[in-house]
């Protein structure tokens, strides 16, 4: 053990001798990271884009990103004296003539899905506990482009492998191309360098997937990463976890082993998925031929959403000056992406906008606590399920033996009618809970023990919460919705600013105006003394504020 | 740095009522101070924790055995054939997936399950607080590092020589241009507009209609009724092997022929010659992003894109029944030449495929 503290001290040393590492090094090496599941997701994000760089490097060496016509002599039989591009031809050979290289194949398609489903995941985490609030709003809109740009190479890199499948996605990211007003067409011909398909596609979409985008990913994590160390971690309320400061582990060592080993977990249930479940068969499918495509195959997960609305957007053209504008295209392939992103990064300055709150968040917001910003969330999970299911809407057709119209009907109504439903049950029950939580700081917690008093009464006897627990019920912020205050000051004189003022508190009681309280002092007094089960409370026998 | 004892009436997040705010309540219960965890089964049993530590070991010892194997499977299951003429063996290939990928997956997981079981349940560091403290610098920073940058500027001149400023900026705008214009030759320079070139298959009038796959030619009698054929023009055959003409043409000039009961056929104006027989040819590119269409439904002459459920009426020239597209499937005109095989009389007369801006009535 002392070795290794030596030889450390020695590394450690030279370093310090040159950059003066041991002043940055002290202040950092128990850096505090607290401790909850959900703080995993973004781990999970990370450490599957490594496995998905190692595999990626190892694919490299093989692959042949041209899409040169040869008439294949491999090892795979069936293709033999097939004609196909080296790229399909490349990738047959990495599958079957590359010990192991069928499995970095998979691990590293079985990465990207749950690269982005972890990036998703995370998301949602930071949006649903209030974590992108400020200082955290770079950070947030870092996710969103990083969220972009993962998508962006699982598309470039579905599409690499030329075969039937990558190229009906291509085929599709045309046809979006070309339903853009003016200049579509051009668009399409730098694009494919000329007619679809052309022969450089391949050629032009590998720099990009191996190097363009996962460049900019590694620097924007690096900066995601440097800003997340620099501001500390959010953590959860609780006894002794305040909003000026933070509770938890020291970064060397349990950080250290936790999320190093977490590394090597994550890598290993990738290596397991990769070796037990089969993805992406492309042998089976064949080489691209634009002529053929196979019924029932679906995109990766993270694309269904679009190929959803593209299906259940009804038919929609018209013409300007006799040039055809097609709605049923523009709509779900170029704005919808529009729609969703702009708000999605926009939304911590526009919650800010609504509740006028600048202040400095430490501390999470349990999601119930915050029934609209939950609400929200739900409504917009709800969305993008139903055009996840409308992607699939052929596979769920045959399960449920039901036409195909149907669904798409469904979908085409419930698109606007679920998530606003969706908003108003989840905002409701956010509500109930947070009475619940009120009810149990208020008068304890239901023992489930029935009492019958002399004169016949029933009443349900009910447990005291230690000032722990009441403390973990009431740790979060009151927000009370804001006041415009008067129209018009004491001497009548009307505020200019009135009218704004008006509009932000509107919001804002959009936002707090449901929200139901934790009780305050004078309530919980009066709760204790209202005859209760509970009201002999041991909290009165505490003295105030400690325990 | 670290401390145990916070501040014990921990109020001290406490909403401080501000600006526009309403005077916010105080909190009722005060915060209790941090929890101190309490003590492992590890910490207070050494038989626990020695038990804990064989865990760790063996779970890296089983890590190391698990790297060995690997190597071993490496090396033992084979995927090339002894004879190259007979190809791969598909299970072959499988059975080395799966030890591979097993041994190497089960060795990361162990490797990490150990260390995390070691973090857990062996190491003793405790639970560490630190202050954060505001991100926003102080004022006399903030004013210095003002002043500092009025200095600098004061110094160039920047805001006085409008001249320099104005060619500086000038200069800088017209830089991105030649990055821009470089990109003109990802598409090609001749051959006419990119709209132009959608414009025209390689259907022409005579042009024979070959079954695809195979390229044979087609009689009317060769097709029965409620039969769909997919061909390709004859003069497919001719494109060079290499090079990017002959995969673009298979993505334009595709056909469907299929025969019906003449009776069921509704014609539009214009259209009364271009079937023979009750048999007609439409393209198989949808109309709605281009997919090729594939599944046709013999009695109701439903034809449906499996992309996004276009569904168009083969019987009723092509229209769109159902779906996002919006424009009917374009039909080629065909004829009999004189020894009796399926021809077309034309090119198409619209362009086939998604719509585009260009593209007019």
């Amino acid at each position: 053990m002392s070795a290794i503290v030596n030889s450390a001290g020695k590394v450690v040393d030279f370093v310090d001798q040159r950059i003066t590492a041991s002043n940055w090094l002290k202040r950092n090496i128990r850096k505090v990271f607290p401790d909850h599941w959900s703080f995993l997701l973004g781990e999970i994000a990370l450490f599957s884009f490594i496995m998905i760089l190692l595999s990626g490097v190892f694919l490299t060496l093989w692959f042949k990103p041209t899409m040169a016509h040869v008439v294949y002599e491999g090892a795979y039989l069936p293709m033999r004296g097939v004609g196909m591009s080296e790229a399909y031809s490349s990738t047959l050979e990495i599958s079957f003539e590359v010990r192991g290289g069928l499995l970095m194949r998979q691990v590293h398609h079985w990465g990207a899905l749950i690269f982005v489903a972890a990036m998703s995941a995370h998301m949602l985490r930071v949006f649903f506990t209030g974590a992108f609030r400020k200082p955290r709003e770079i950070n947030w809109l870092i996710g969103v482009v990083l969220l972009v740009l993962a998508v962006a190479a699982g598309f470039t890199g579905y599409s690499l492998p030329d075969d039937l499948l990558s190229g009906t996605g291509l085929r599709i990211i045309e046809g979006g191309m070309l339903a853009i007003p003016i200049v579509g067409t051009y668009m399409s011909s730098f694009l494919f360098g000329g007619e679809y398909p052309g022969d450089d596609i391949i050629a032009r979409l590998y720099p990009v997937h191996i190097l363009l985008v996962p460049g900019l990913i590694i620097a924007l994590v690096t900066a995601h990463l440097m800003i997340l160390w620099y501001q500390k971690h959010t953590h959860w309320g609780g006894p002794g976890k305040t909003n000026n400061n933070v509770a938890g582990a020291p970064f060397f060592p349990i950080y250290v082993a936790k999320a190093g080993g977490f590394q090597f977990i994550v890598m290993g249930v990738i290596v397991l998925l990769a070796a037990t479940i089969q993805i992406n068969p492309v042998w089976l499918w064949g080489p691209y031929d634009p002529s053929v495509v196979s019924a029932g195959t679906q995109p990766d997960w993270y694309v269904g959403f679009l190929d959803g609305a593209l299906r259940v957007m009804p038919a929609w053209e018209f013409y300007i000056f006799d040039h055809p504008v097609s709605m049923s295209v523009l709509i779900p392939a170029i704005l919808l992406p529009g729609i969703i992103l702009t708000p999605l990064a926009l939304y911590p300055w526009l919650e800010q906008k609504a509740t006028g709150d600048t202040r400095e968040h430490h501390l999470l917001d349990r999601p119930r606590n915050v029934p609209v910003r939950t609400g929200i969330g739900v409504a917009f999970i709800v969305f993008y399920v139903l055009l996840w299911i409308a992607g699939g809407n052929d596979f769920f057709a045959t399960i449920l033996e039901i036409p195909v119209n149907w669904i798409t009907w469904f979908i085409r109504i419930g698109i606007f009618v679920l998530p606003p439903l969706a908003f108003i049950m989840t905002k409701r029950i956010c509500m109930g809970l947070q009475r619940r939580d009120r009810d149990k700081v208020m008068h304890g917690r239901e023992t489930g023990i029935v009492m019958v008093s002399p004169d016949g009464e029933f009443s349900e006897l009910h447990a005291p919460l230690s000032q722990a627990q009441a403390y973990q019920l009431t740790w979060h912020e009151r927000q009370l919705p804001s006041d415009p205050g008067p129209a018009t000051d004491a001497n009548g004189i009307p505020n200019p600013n009135y009218r704004a003022k008006r509009a932000q508190a509107r919001l804002s009681r959009f936002y707090f105006g449901d929200v139901v309280q934790k009780p305050t002092v004078q309530e919980l007094e009066a709760a204790h003394h209202d005859g209760h089960g509970g009201s002999d409370s041991a909290r009165d026998e505490l003295p105030s504020g400690q325990q | 740095m670290s401390t145990h004892n916070v501040n014990p009436n921990g109020d001290e997040h406490a909403v401080v009522p501000h600006g526009e705010h309403a005077v916010v309540p105080a909190d009722p219960i005060a915060d209790p101070g941090l929890h101190h965890d309490e003590l492992r089964l590890t910490d207070v049993d050494d038989k626990a924790e020695r038990r804990a530590e064989r865990q760790v070991a063996g779970m890296f010892t089983l890590a190391s055995l698990l790297t060995v194997a690997f190597i071993v499977f490496y090396v033992v299951v084979g995927i090339h054939p002894d004879n190259p003429e007979n190809g791969v063996n598909i299970g072959d290939v499988q059975v080395s997936n799966l030890t591979l990928g097993l041994t190497l997956g089960l060795a990361l997981f162990l490797l990490g399950a150990g260390a995390v079981q070691w973090a857990r349940s062996l190491m003793t560091s405790p639970e560490v607080v630190h202050q954060r403290h505001e991100l926003r610098s102080d004022d006399e920073t903030r004013a210095a590092t003002i002043a500092d940058f009025d200095t600098g500027t004061e110094e160039t001149g920047f805001g006085r020589r409008k001249l320099i400023r104005n060619s500086l900026l000038g200069a800088l705008a017209l830089l991105p241009l030649p990055a821009v214009i470089m990109l003109r030759d990802l598409g090609p320079n001749t051959g006419g507009t990119p709209a132009q070139r959608k414009e025209h298959t390689i259907w022409a009038e005579g042009v024979r209609v070959l079954t695809d796959v195979t390229f044979m030619p087609i009689r009317a009698a060769d097709l029965e009724i409620g039969q769909l054929v997919n061909a390709m023009p004859a003069t497919f055959e001719a494109l060079p092997e290499h090079g990017p003409e002959r995969i673009n043409e298979r993505a334009k000039s595709p056909v469907m022929l299929v025969r019906m009961l003449p009776e069921d056929i509704h014609v539009e104006p214009g259209r009364e010659n271009w079937g023979v027989d009750g048999i007609l040819a439409y393209s198989k590119i949808c109309t709605h992003v281009g997919c090729p269409i594939s599944l046709y439904e013999q009695t109701t002459h439903h034809m449906l894109c499996p992309c996004h459920q276009s569904t168009f009426d083969l019987s009723d020239n092509g229209k769109v029944i159902f779906g996002p597209a919006a424009r009917s499937l374009p039909q080629l005109p065909i004829a009999v030449d004189s020894e009796g095989y399926l021809i077309a009389q034309s090119d198409f007369t619209e362009p086939v495929g998604p719509s585009y801006w260009e593209r007019t009535r």
